[in-house]
């Protein structure tokens, strides 16, 4: 081993002072940058919260909007979003769950099951807008539901549908290879096994998507803009086919389009408020479930 | 028991390293319990015992990399030449570069032979290219695996055997010019041919560094250790002479291990 | 006895079968009524006037159906976006899950999540009332409805994509490669940089994509936020129109079956095709490069 080389690798004070205070000060960075998405939240919800305190009234959340909408409250929009939301859940939730039964039971993997999960990435990826178009063209046009809760469901209940298989297939693969051994090793089928051992110890995990899911289907706006949700209308549906009003898109027309934009900013941060609400409050349960059954799987 | 006749001089400058009372704590949970013991250089000491016994916990006290588990807790002092490695003012970052580590399955990077033997010398500012060229080629000639892989340098080192995978560990391992060298089990996951070929590369490296390997092998132990210490619950039950704890062990757990009646 | 269960069996299977192919099948009606709405401009423009066309005057006469404008907006924005994006989300995943210590991460990860729960439109109404004032104000702009504004309010709508995929990928990395590389002298700043990303590149790069993806298909944000010019942009304080918010915005106004209409949907189909494209290689990517982090035999 030559000698004068050895000195090359001893401690190089200079050198190691260096990389700690690189390490300092990337640490910083990486830390600042989570900050500022915790920030970003804080301020998003605060401006929200602050802005949109003072509308909040019995009033408003049980009246139609008044006067060209320049007054009154929020309540068709409200009963709208909650129509919408729960036909696409309701629509998404059954073929959801069946495609990832099949998808993590059934399926050996071959060139079929490559092509179901290609087309599930894509539906995730297809833009809201496209969705929306989709709706327009099949929906309201072709099958003749005009702008309809049932149309606008359906547009929501299709753009769902990767959510709940996503958070179904988790469930599933979390449930121990060894529940499904031992109900087979008894002779039972394998869709007794699914129903009776399977699906139960999944169900926790299935329901906290369909919860992801309403909520994620509550706050979308293009997709309903062309199929189910109107500008205005005073009335609360009394069936699939009535065109209702809806929350996110009601913050939109109201900060868009309205004839005082000004006049109407506490309504517009007021039902901003309520949607925001009704969204995270619905997701806050779900990640804190979902944490929760984490932890009690480790 | 010879144990506390080793403590009792455990400042002495024969020992490369030794520990002194040592507790660990896995949150509540007491791994280790009042380990004492010293290593000397140019010497293979040997850990055995059950699983579960505590040998591997303590072999990663020696370079802290117990450090890495959030919840765990050490009590007591492990020396590195006298010095205490456990004190706030001692860099846990130069104490593993002092201090290697080989480990129980081979974990090369994803990257190329070379570049897995340079790493640890980049990482330690260290640029200049002959000189790591020559590194790289000297520490891979010593652990045996220089023939192997001197023509395919640049491919990637996943591509090679477990055997050579673990080889070209301890060459990576060599490259930063450690003192001492851990090893976890560093057999245990290849086959008799390449197991022989690790021991005798031991065998070899022992004339220039302090070796300390965790085994559950016996045999292994007897083959290629100085000094044995035997491991049981978290307790170092006995230490020694490798010739003298597998012919002549002072205390009955000792003799039950090793003549097979448990573990 | 058993021939009756397993014919049970069978049907059952056949059953969910059916029902997993629905998911493809909503994406082939998809791209059908995309086509047969979208296709029927171009008996009007050809299709390199309407990709290329810097006019888009859809409703005067005669109408001009140039996208170019729109296309490039979309692409800015998203770009423009993933600048802010791509290095905030990967270094909050990072973050979370190499140097956080887990209270921390309890914390903040779930933010991130909030984040990405945020209604779209709700995120484009913050951009309008108080970005938009505020970056008039500081930059002394005509407008605060801008490229750059869309951008920044895109990119926080692209984040938790990014960081969450970002994070599963780095949390595959075995620990054994951090071991090998602590035990050699690193810090742990060189083990994330030299060892933990690289093997965690592939993960990475998907979450960027799909994060893109998401960026360049929303609507609400670039409708409410964006401006709504439909022209070349001169500078990153310029309004523009990108394309889902020409789509968004116009619809209502064009009467089903009309040319405005034919031509949305055509705009629909680029728009499609871009997700698709960005899609299909964070699939590829996804799929060639799974086993890389697994080093170990």
């Amino acid at each position: 081993m030559p000698v004068d080389e050895e000195s090359l690798l001893e401690f190089n004070p200079a050198y190691d002072k260096r990389r700690k205070i690189k390490q300092s000060f990337f640490f910083f960075l990486f830390r600042g940058a989570a900050v500022v998405n915790g920030i970003a939240l804080l301020i998003i919800v605060y401006f929200m919260v602050v802005n949109g305190w003072r509308a909040i009234t019995w009033e408003f959340l049980t009246q139609p909007p008044m006067e060209s909408m320049t007054k009154g409250g929020i309540l068709p929009c409200i009963v709208g979003t909650f129509c919408l939301s729960f036909g696409a859940i309701i629509i998404a939730l059954p073929i959801g769950i069946s495609s990832a039964i099949y998808l993590n039971e059934y399926a050996r993997p071959g060139k079929m099951v490559r092509l179901i999960r290609l087309g599930i990435n894509n539906l995730a990826g297809v833009p809201s807008v496209v969705f929306g178009l989709f709706g327009l063209a099949f929906f309201v046009v072709i099958l003749k539901m005009g702008v309809s809760i049932a149309a606008g469901a359906l547009t929501l209940g299709a753009m769902s549908l990767p959510v709940i298989i996503g958070a179904t297939e988790e469930a599933l693969k979390s449930v121990p290879d060894t529940y499904r051994e031992a109900s087979l090793g008894l002779g039972a089928t394998k869709w007794q096994t699914i129903w009776w051992v399977v699906l139960p110890s999944a169900m926790p995990g299935i329901l906290t998507g369909a919860i992801l899911g309403i909520s994620r289907a509550a706050g979308e706006t293009a997709p309903i803009m062309f199929t189910g949700a109107v500008f205005f209308t005073p009335k609360l549906p009394t069936s699939i086919f009535n065109e209702v009003m809806a929350l996110p898109y009601h913050i939109y027309v109201l900060a868009t389009a309205g004839t005082e934009i000004e006049k109407t900013r506490h309504l517009q941060y007021g039902t901003a408020m309520v949607l925001i609400a009704l969204v995270l409050g619905m997701n806050l349960v779900a990640i804190l479930w979902r944490a929760r059954l984490r932890n009690r799987l480790k | 028991m010879n144990v506390p006749e080793q403590s009792k001089n455990d400042d002495s400058p024969e020992y490369k390293m030794s520990s002194e009372d040592l507790d660990f704590y896995y949150g509540d949970f007491k791994a280790l319990n009042n380990v004492t013991m010293g290593f000397k250089s140019c010497e293979v000491t040997a850990l055995i015992g059950p699983s579960g016994c505590g040998k591997s916990t303590f072999l990663r006290c020696l370079n802290r990399m117990n450090d890495l588990i959030p919840i765990s807790r050490v009590d007591g002092k492990i020396t590195l030449d006298g010095e205490n490695i456990y004190l706030p003012s001692v860099d846990v970052v130069m104490l593993r570069r002092k201090v290697g580590m080989v480990f129980q399955k081979p974990n090369p990077f994803p990257k190329s032979i070379f570049d897995n033997v340079a790493y640890g010398l980049w990482v330690n500012g260290i640029k200049d290219k002959a000189f790591v060229r020559d590194c790289v080629e000297e520490s891979l000639k010593r652990a045996a695996i220089w023939d192997e892989v001197k023509d395919r340098l640049q491919d990637t080192a996943l591509g090679l055997s477990g055997g050579q995978q673990q080889r070209l560990c301890i060459a990576r391992a060599l490259a930063v010019k450690p003192e001492v060298v851990l090893m976890d089990e560093p057999a245990s996951a290849l086959d008799p041919i390449a197991t022989q070929k690790i021991e005798e590369l031991i065998h070899q490296l022992k004339e220039m560094y302090t070796i300390i390997i965790v085994t559950h092998n016996m045999q292994q132990a007897a083959r290629v250790s100085d000094v044995t210490a035997f491991f049981y619950l978290g307790k170092l039950i006995e230490a020694g002479d490798t010739d003298s704890i597998f012919t002549r062990p002072t205390k009955k757990q000792t003799e039950d291990y090793i003549t097979g009646r448990f573990g | 006895m058993a021939d009756r269960r397993q014919t049970t069996e069978k049907n059952m299977r056949t059953m969910f079968f059916i029902i997993a192919t629905a998911s493809i099948a909503v994406l082939f009606l998809i791209m059908l009524f995309l086509f047969k709405e979208g296709l029927p401009i171009f008996k009007t423009v050809s299709v390199k006037d309407f990709i290329f066309g810097k006019y888009w005057y859809p409703t005067s006469d005669p109408a001009d159906f140039g996208i170019f404008p729109l296309i490039v907006a979309s692409v800015l924005v998203t770009a423009v976006s993933g600048v802010i994006s791509i290095p905030l989300g990967v270094m909050t995943a990072v973050y979370l899950s190499e140097i956080a210590k887990p209270r921390v991460g309890q914390i903040v990860k779930p933010m991130v999540e909030m984040l990405a729960a945020l209604p779209s439109v709700v995120i484009g109404f913050f951009g309008m009332v108080l970005v938009a004032p505020f970056l008039q104000r500081v930059f002394g702009i005509p407008t605060g409805l801008n490229l750059f504004n869309a951008a920044l309010m895109l990119a926080f709508m692209s984040v938790p994509t990014i960081c969450s995929i970002s994070e599963d990928a780095i949390h595959s990395v075995p620990d054994a490669l951090r071991e090998a590389s602590v035990a050699l002298g690193a810090t742990q700043l060189q083990t994330i940089v030299r060892v933990v990303v690289p093997a965690s590149l592939s993960g990475i790069s998907t979450g960027i994509i799909l994060g893109l993806s998401r960026a360049i298909g929303e609507t609400m944000v670039v409708l409410m936020v964006a401006g709504g010019a439909a022209m070349l942009p001169r500078s990153p304080f310029d309004p523009v129109r990108p394309m889902p918010a020409s789509i968004a915005s116009e619809m209502a106004e064009a009467p089903v079956g009309g040319e405005h209409y034919y031509a949305l949907f055509a705009t629909g189909i680029v728009l499609f095709v871009f997700t698709l494209f960005f899609n299909i290689v964070a699939d590829y990517l996804a799929q060639k490069y799974a086993q890389v982090g697994e080093a170990s035999l």
